[in-house]
């Protein structure tokens, strides 16, 4: 998904171990084929069940490192939420937020949100993952399903300009009213001067050498 | 007594004539107040405000003494911890996330290297006496932080005494901090793959000391608060929150315990081998702050019996390694207390630079280059003193974080306080505020 040029990450430090040239893309984690294991094939055929859309709103199923991530389509978010709220056999009754991830170099999905689900009753955890254009940042807001998603909505807002439609009140929470940006984008600068200590100078960190 | 406010002048809102007080001539305020139709006032408490646990900013709409909207403001505290350790390998990571919940840091280091760590796909191959050293300092922590919460938390609604008494607990505990870690806070001692040393000589027998200290001062606390009338009255009924409040709220923690719900990461989803400790979950179902109050009691006590258990493991697995046995990701050096503090030990030092050219190269790569984490993401959670501390790990597979995100339990209880202050009296959404005990350290991030 994003792409590394050199060994060190960074232009104009001098790239001395001859990989200047080198252009490597990381892989992203694909996606998986039943079964899932543990308790997320019971998960996935219980919603299929009780949402007979499923199909056309999970775009993929990924289990990976013993979690189960469920992405879906944006259109299809609020319903499949409402569904895996409501259904006796799923109950994930509680939602831990909101968390939104930038991936610059994945065109036309620039933007993630990721909702980590709790299931009190089955004591269980999946985990929602939407992609959203950056030329058309809107997710319908959770807001009404789980009241506690108000304050992540806004933080993910603030942090990567993700507009969540019908939010109660959608507004900036970490940073001032006024504050131009959303820091939390890749794009955005990380700011630093550069440290000078005992006569030697080392760079700002944004501008330090990253090993890749 | 109003002065010019350079933001708004008296005419200039829409909202209302406005007020600013800097102290001092109340009465004259009260007649000016007084002399207006309007009954409805809004008070802007903090966020510099002695009773607001740090920099919280509370819009409170009044009629009368009665709340009728009551609006959280936070960001004051923001520092951008997640954006920085975007900058930094996995390992500085620690550093940083520390620094969030100031009261915890315990658990944010926990937190997050459990998070690398499954993402490693290590998890299996931590050491069993670095998971016990885990244990153990959590639950010191937990008594720590809840001391905190108990001595402000009673400061702020006027008792003063408890406060005296929970900060000298406090201290006894941040002494064995110091003695561990050679910090009393934001130690970044939990590392991925372990812990940043094993415990100094003599640690088990202080602690074991201070345990037994620490049972019997927890009763002074015990005496002047429990059963207390004033305590009581103050407390009792205030903050109401219930179970379904509190599940839609995403509330966890002692807020969501004092509905009777006995939900805690350490009994419903063990980590760190909490499965092989004897410990109750403690709940009430009063759903106010007094239960709240009740349950930070109780717990210290489990802590205690926890911690005892560890040090009984502890025990048992001296001399076992504390730290993860692949050299491509456990921490080359070892460190030690030298007449400037902590650092590298001499033994590692005397290794790298006379004796070892590949001891030297190994160290210089593992601490400038970091190691690198695959591909993928992970959520990983531990039962904080506020409630699930969750962590969000993304890597694209490079020596540093994509991208770190923390579910702050403070953060997510504080959404709560409209439930717990509307309709009731301005003096008591101190309680309610107090009984989540918020840290805005980990609020703003």
């Amino acid at each position: 998904m994003s792409e590394t040029i050199g060994a060190f990450g960074t232009s104009g430090s001098g790239d001395t171990s001859g990989f200047g040239g080198l252009v490597r893309s990381a892989a992203s984690v694909g996606s998986s084929e039943r079964p899932y294991g543990s308790y997320f094939d019971e998960v996935t055929d219980e919603l299929e069940r009780a949402y007979p859309e499923f199909s056309d709103a999970i775009e993929k199923v990924v289990v990976d490192r013993g979690e189960l991530t469920l992405h879906v389509k944006r259109e299809k978010l609020f319903d499949t939420a409402m569904k895996l709220r409501d259904t006796q056999s799923l109950r994930f009754e509680v939602c831990l937020g909101v968390n939104g991830v930038h991936y610059p170099e994945d065109k036309s999905r620039e933007l993630h949100a990721v909702y980590p689900l709790l299931s009190m009753t089955h004591n269980r955890r999946i985990r929602l993952e939407v992609s959203v254009p950056d030329a058309d940042p809107h997710l319908p807001s959770l807001v009404e399903v789980w009241a506690g998603n108000n304050w992540h909505e806004r933080e993910t807002w603030d942090m990567f300009g993700i507009i969540f439609d019908g939010h109660p009140g959608l507004t900036r929470i970490l940073m001032p009213d006024d504050w131009p940006g959303h820091p939390q984008r890749k794009d955005y600068p990380l700011g630093g001067i550069p440290i000078e200590y005992k006569g030697a100078t080392f760079p700002a960190p944004s501008e330090r050498r990253s090993y890749q | 007594m109003t002065t010019h406010d350079s933001y708004a002048s008296a005419t200039d809102t829409t909202e209302g004539r406005v007020y600013s007080v800097t102290g001092g001539d109340w009465d004259s305020l009260v007649t000016e107040i007084g002399q207006t139709k309007e009954e409805r006032v809004v008070v802007n408490m903090g966020p510099q405000h002695p009773s607001t646990h740090g920099v919280l900013r509370l819009v409170l709409e009044l009629e009368g003494e009665t709340i009728t909207e009551a609006r959280a403001g936070i960001g004051y505290l923001h520092t951008g911890i997640e954006k920085n350790t975007e900058y930094r390998t996995w390992t500085q990571g620690v550093t940083f996330v520390t620094r969030m919940d100031y009261l915890a840091p315990i658990f944010n280091e926990t937190a997050y290297c459990l998070g690398v760590e499954k993402l490693l796909g290590i998890t299996s191959d931590i050491p069993e006496r670095a998971s016990e050293i885990r244990v153990l300092m959590m639950e010191l922590n937990r008594i720590s932080s809840h001391m905190v919460a108990l001595g402000t938390g009673a400061l702020e609604l006027g008792a003063l005494s408890p406060m005296i008494f929970a900060f000298r607990e406090r201290e006894k505990v941040l002494d064995v901090f110091e003695m561990v870690s050679g910090l009393r806070m934001n130690m970044a001692y939990v590392r991925p793959g372990g812990v940043a040393q094993d415990l100094p000589k003599g640690a088990i027998t202080k602690i074991r000391e201070t345990v037994k200290e620490l049972r019997h001062n927890f009763k002074d606390n015990e005496k002047l608060l429990v059963g207390n009338t004033i305590w009581m009255m103050r407390t009792q009924g205030i903050g109401y929150l219930d179970l379904a409040g509190c599940i839609t709220l995403g509330i966890t923690g002692p807020v969501l315990r004092s509905t009777g719900m006995p939900w805690d990461l350490r009994k419903t989803d063990p980590y760190c081998g909490y499965e092989n400790y004897e410990f109750d979950i403690v709940t009430t179902d009063t759903c106010d702050v007094y239960g709240r109050f009740l349950i930070r009691m109780q717990e210290l006590e489990q802590s205690l019996r926890i911690i005892e258990q560890a040090c009984d493991k502890l025990d048992k697995s001296e001399g076992q390694p504390v730290m993860v046995a692949d050299k491509k990701i456990a921490w080359p050096s070892q460190l030690s207390v030298g007449s400037d503090g902590i650092g590298n030990s001499l033994d590692h030092i005397r290794e790298i630079m006379g004796t070892s050219m590949e001891s030297l190269i190994h160290h210089f790569k593992l601490v400038t280059e970091g190691f690198r984490v695959p591909v993928g993401q992970v959520y990983a959670a531990v039962e904080s003193p506020r409630g699930e501390t969750g962590v969000h790990l993304v890597s694209d597979g490079g020596t540093r974080p994509y991208r770190v995100h923390f579910r702050e339990p403070s953060f997510n209880n504080l959404q709560a306080t409209s439930a717990m202050a509307e309709g009731g009296m301005i003096a008591d959404v101190i309680g309610a505020v107090a009984s989540i005990d918020p840290v805005m350290g980990g609020v703003d991030r």
